[in-house]
């Protein structure tokens, strides 16, 4: 029992950590790659390579004044900052990063706890997320701060639906929504990815409206919006949000991972006859390759495509998504029942 | 049909940025890697010292007059034994004041006064900011380019 306890222990300290540093390394990541892209250099000065850069902007945040406005709500307004970054870092509880590991004669799976409904426990949490965002944007006392809180929660629950939609396309093959015995379904060749590429692509997109990265960014289209839901925000309940939106970035290229691209399976990695201990941590690393990857693919796609405008975003979701993803399930369903 | 998919755009734009990543970068990295002025470029005004040791300068005053910031004071002095009678016993340019118009430069007879390529700036009062002789003085052939380009321009 009490060793139970200690190995989630550790395994959850374990995630959390990692999953902080990795949320660091991707503000770096996309500092660097942006640049590249622009022909720049970007931040090469703080360490090797400005690779403390994450670190020295997290002091100097820590040190900034945290302002409040005036009439704003707020308890609401120290809540919201919150919120985000609870969901954020609660959503990878779920997510296998490896499948099990025997350390001092004990079998440990690599997952903080595999629920039998992992993936609607997924898509449950992804969607508190939205709470974050509007109750910033309606406490500030902000116009801006507003409009942008109004248009996450518009956009989250448009593309929500469809996210979802896609997932039953998974769960159809699997029949599980466990999200170890999804990874493990998807054996050798038959990731998720090949089985259902129209599933992949709708869940890619959604992902993107989900994290509010660009081009689905409205919440926060600075052009229009200044900062849009944390306009009215400074110093670490900025850091907060900011935290937030990567760490959310980095689960959602895990959950697409788990999901679509394998999780830790490598192809055939099992018919190679190393020994076990080595298998489990080149998967594990594997795993992180394949996050790794996405979590770039994120940023490549910020940096390339333009932001859409908000009826666009609109009419993508619910006119060309939602369409799609039931015939996805449809196509999905026909399938399986004749193969069965 | 096939644009209204955005597909082959989106793939046109990521493939562009991937392409950009791996060009030179224009970014100068800029205290070890410094810029090199043109001739034409007007840094911080300097006195000509000719390579033999003796200053250019007659203390005549013009550049002082002619300053449209009164950046410049001059004192003359005299020594009637040299073959340059003429000298300035003080000579000092306050560089909060200077605005780098060149008008020193255009209106010297003697050419002593030139604008040099040296554009790093720094001091960290107001006392330091005002440069004296010692610190205005700066060789001929260290300053070679800047007077070709003026025989040849002006």
């Amino acid at each position: 029992m009490w060793i139970e306890l200690l190995i989630s222990t550790i395994k959850i300290g374990l995630v959390i950590n990692v999953l902080l540093v990795s949320v660091a390394y991707a503000v770096y990541a996309e500092r660097r790659l942006s640049a590249f892209m622009q022909n720049r250099y970007g931040p090469n000065r703080v360490g090797y390579e400005g690779l403390l850069q994450p670190f020295a902007d997290v002091v100097k945040l820590v040190f900034k004044e945290d302002i409040v406005p005036a009439k704003a709500n707020k308890p609401i307004h120290t809540l919201a900052p919150m919120i985000s970054i609870f969901v954020a870092l609660t959503t990878i509880a779920v997510v296998p990063f490896g499948h099990t590991i025997e350390l001092f004669g004990r079998v440990i799976p690599l997952q903080i706890t595999d629920v039998n409904v992992g993936v609607l426990y997924i898509l449950a949490l992804t969607s508190l997320g939205v709470y974050g965002i509007t109750l910033s944007g309606w406490s500030s006392n902000s116009k801006y701060s507003l409009f942008g809180g109004i248009r996450s929660s518009a956009q989250m629950i448009s593309y929500e639906l469809s996210m979802g939609l896609a997932v039953v396309g998974v769960v159809l093959i699997t029949g599980s929504l466990s999200l170890q015995d999804i990874v493990l379904h998807q054996y050798g060749w038959k990731w998720n990815l090949v089985l259902q590429p129209l599933g992949f692509i709708i869940f890619l997109v959604a992902s993107f409206a989900e994290t509010n990265r660009s081009p689905f960014d409205l919440p926060e289209a600075e052009p229009e919006l200044v900062g849009g839901y944390h306009t009215e925000y400074s110093s670490m309940k900025f850091a907060l949000f900011f935290l937030a939106e990567y760490a959310n970035m980095i689960v959602a290229s895990t959950v697409i991972t788990t999901l679509y691209l394998g999780g830790w399976q490598f192809p055939y990695l099992q018919t190679f006859g190393l020994p076990p201990m080595v298998t489990t941590i080149l998967q594990v690393l594997v795993f992180c390759g394949k996050v790794a990857f996405l979590v770039c693919f994120f940023i490549w796609v910020r940096w390339s495509l333009p932001r859409f405008r908000y009826d666009q975003l609109m009419n993508l979701g619910w006119k060309v998504m939602l369409p799609l993803s039931i015939l996805n399930i449809v196509v999905t369903a026909i399938v399986v029942s004749l193969l069965k | 049909m096939l644009e209204k998919t955005y597909i082959p755009q989106i793939v046109g734009g990521l493939w562009l940025t991937f392409k950009q990543m791996f060009k030179p970068k224009v970014t100068r990295q800029y205290p070890e890697e410094k810029w090199t002025p043109p001739t034409a470029f007007r840094g911080r005004p300097v006195l000509v010292m000719a390579d033999n040791g003796v200053e250019r300068c007659v203390a005549c005053g013009l550049c002082s007059r002619v300053c449209p910031a009164l950046a410049i004071e001059v004192q003359a002095n005299e020594v009637p034994t040299l073959e340059k009678e003429r000298f300035p016993e003080k000579f000092e340019i306050n560089m909060l004041r200077c605005i780098f118009c060149g008008f020193c430069e255009e209106v010297c007879p003697e050419e002593a006064i030139v604008m040099s390529d040296e554009y790093i700036l720094t001091f960290t009062s107001q006392d330091e900011a005002i440069f004296g002789k010692e610190k205005l003085f700066m060789s001929e052939r260290r300053l070679k380019r800047r007077l070709e380009f003026l025989h040849e321009n002006v």
